[in-house]
């Protein structure tokens, strides 16, 4: 009665069940999180059919922080690293890559220090630089420890590796300094590391909390997520309908970039990681 | 171009990079080592050399013993686990099953979700009373249990929400690995009437083996790196139950603003790190090549 290929179809369908399951269990923090915003609050952990929609979570959470202002200085954050890092870490990786300068393999072991005591770690310290510099509660002070970064230069020194000398040496035959030849040689056809490198950066530095909240304290340098961090302990500390849509509103912006991009997203992230 | 060019053209090339990551790694690194020694200034009286007083006075406080074991148990709960589920997930969707592509977006979009936005929603999960863990439970039958404020559950739901969050980055890595695998050992196993257990257990899991150690480091350094939730969920409570090493150099540096005795547990943070990287130099990576 049973053969081998009935044996296999049940295994299929036990595994395909499984994985919907795990599928189901995962994404439900997440779907919770939208009933919530989405409903009054008396229906927050009541789950009925007929429960009415609402947009009021979303308004008052508007309302009562200024995410406005925090949307515009996290979008000014992240933009600032990633172009320092795109422009510093390309730098420093042509050099890496095509220049024989003295002291090049310490220098880059040196490099590779940061790949393990990152920033995130260094708290204590770069506080006390900030301190110093007197930026502190400033947006640059919550960047600059991240704009030189050894991740972004590993990855693109390794990928101007690849690509042949002949290319350089025409260009440079042709009368193109050595800037000319990286902006129009090195950079078009590292392009792919490029977006993977920055979709990877953006979605690190947006969620970024921990440096951030120690650096700022006013609502003029104050990212996304130390927004809604210090909305959500202060007296809202009952409404949950109303910090989960401030949750999701903090979220969301990346979130439905990835939706959209998700091929991108993910492609980039195993990208930047197999390297 | 002359020898003398390619000295200063390579140098200036890189000089931007070298000068933030000086001043913004190195520095501090030794920065930290060396204000270790000092007492914490105050006003009106200047940081003076203490010698170990500092190591001493964190050899004697509990707080940081407990801070270490519970970083220790808080590596040894979410790795293992999130390695395994990342594993059992990258397999489940490399075949062709019913809805692929939801299931992996599924898994996946955890990642996505800052830290401390996944922190709220599971904080509201776990509320006395209130929470959808306590509605369940009370379905249930079971009695009124307060998740986050006991001392016996706070670091497991910690542990969970860390879990929740990166099984689904780690399966990205193996998903990769995994379609790197020719499907002609697959057929060749399947001839030979192999299980899919047997053909994982002998093919694919040591295939995997470089993406394992990269995915360990990294999931290791975040072990040790990532306490966002902790400030949203726990603030290292109750009675420091869910104290990790980095969230007690944040307390004590920034809440205590004891910046001295906060370099010295940076140290601590500083050497484990550097301990992790050599281990992996040295001992992880010949081990993995020559499997």
């Amino acid at each position: 009665m049973n053969g081998p290929h009935e044996r296999r179809d049940l295994a299929h369908a036990l595994e395909t069940a499984g994985a919907w399951l795990l599928a189901i269990l995962w994404i439900s923090p997440l779907a919770y999180a939208v009933w919530t915003a989405f409903h009054p609050a008396e229906f927050s952990v009541r789950f009925t059919l007929d429960a009415p929609l609402t947009l009021q979570n979303f308004a008052n959470a508007w309302q009562a922080a200024p995410f406005a202002r925090y949307l515009v200085n996290t979008v000014a954050l992240v933009t600032m690293i990633l172009v320092a890092q795109l422009v510093i870490g390309t730098l420093a990786a042509y050099a890496f890559a095509r220049y024989a300068f003295f002291g090049r393999d310490v220098v880059f072991i040196l490099v590779l220090v940061q790949l393990m005591i990152m920033p995130d770690v260094l708290i204590v310290e770069n506080y006390r630089t900030m301190s110093a510099l007197g930026i502190l509660d400033s947006i640059p002070a919550i960047g600059l420890p991240y704009m030189a970064s050894a991740f972004g230069i590993f990855l693109l020194r390794q990928t101007f590796k690849t690509i042949p000398r002949e290319l350089d040496e025409a260009a440079r035959v042709e009368g193109a300094g050595a800037l000319e030849v990286l902006w129009k040689v090195y950079v078009p056809l590292a392009r792919p590391v490029y977006v993977a490198y920055g979709l990877v950066s953006v979605s690190y530095h947006w969620n970024n909390f921990l440096w951030p909240i120690i650096v700022t304290n006013t609502v003029g340098s104050r990212p996304l997520t130390v927004g809604l961090q210090v909305f959500s302990s202060t007296d809202q500390g009952i409404d949950w309908s109303i910090i989960t849509a401030a949750t999701l509103m903090t979220s969301a912006p990346l979130l439905v970039a990835f939706l959209l991009f998700q091929r991108q997203f993910v492609q980039s992230f195993m990208r930047a990681g197999i390297r | 171009m002359s020898r003398l060019s390619v000295h200063i053209h390579g140098w200036l090339l890189l000089l931007p990079a070298a000068v933030l990551l000086v001043a913004f790694t190195h520095y501090p690194t030794a920065a930290t080592f060396f204000h270790s020694f000092f007492s914490t200034p105050k006003p009106g009286r200047s940081a003076v050399y203490v010698g170990l007083d500092n190591y001493r006075a964190m050899f004697d406080d509990p707080v940081f013993w407990q801070s270490l074991a519970n970083n220790v148990w808080f590596a040894l709960g979410t790795i293992p686990a999130s390695i395994a589920l990342a594993i059992l997930m990258a397999v489940l969707v490399n075949r062709k099953l019913a809805g692929r592509g939801f299931l992996r977006l599924a898994y996946f979009t955890p990642t996505m979700l800052p830290m401390i936005a996944v922190a709220n929603i599971w904080l509201f999960f776990y509320t006395p009373q209130y929470g959808l863990l306590e509605q369940l439970s009370g379905l249930l039958g079971l009695p009124s249990h307060n998740w986050l404020g006991s001392r016996d559950t706070a670091l497991a739901c910690v542990i969970v929400v860390t879990i929740w969050k990166e099984a689904g980055f780690f399966m990205i890595f193996y998903l990769a690995a995994l379609q790197q695998v020719p499907p002609s050992l697959a057929e060749a196993a399947a001839i030979e009437g192999a299980s899919r257990w047997y053909f994982f257990r002998r093919v694919t899991w040591p295939l995997l083996a470089p993406t394992t150690l990269f995915v360990l480091v990294n999931a290791v350094i975040n072990s040790f790196r990532l306490v966002d939730h902790i400030i949203v969920m726990t603030r290292g409570g109750p009675d420091n139950a869910t104290s990790l090493l980095l969230f007690y150099i944040y307390e004590v540096g920034f809440k205590f603003w004891d910046l001295a005795y906060a370099a010295a547990l940076t140290m601590v943070l500083l050497v484990i790190l550097a301990g992790l990287a050599i281990g992996q130099f040295v001992f992880l990576e010949r081990r993995v090549h020559y499997q």
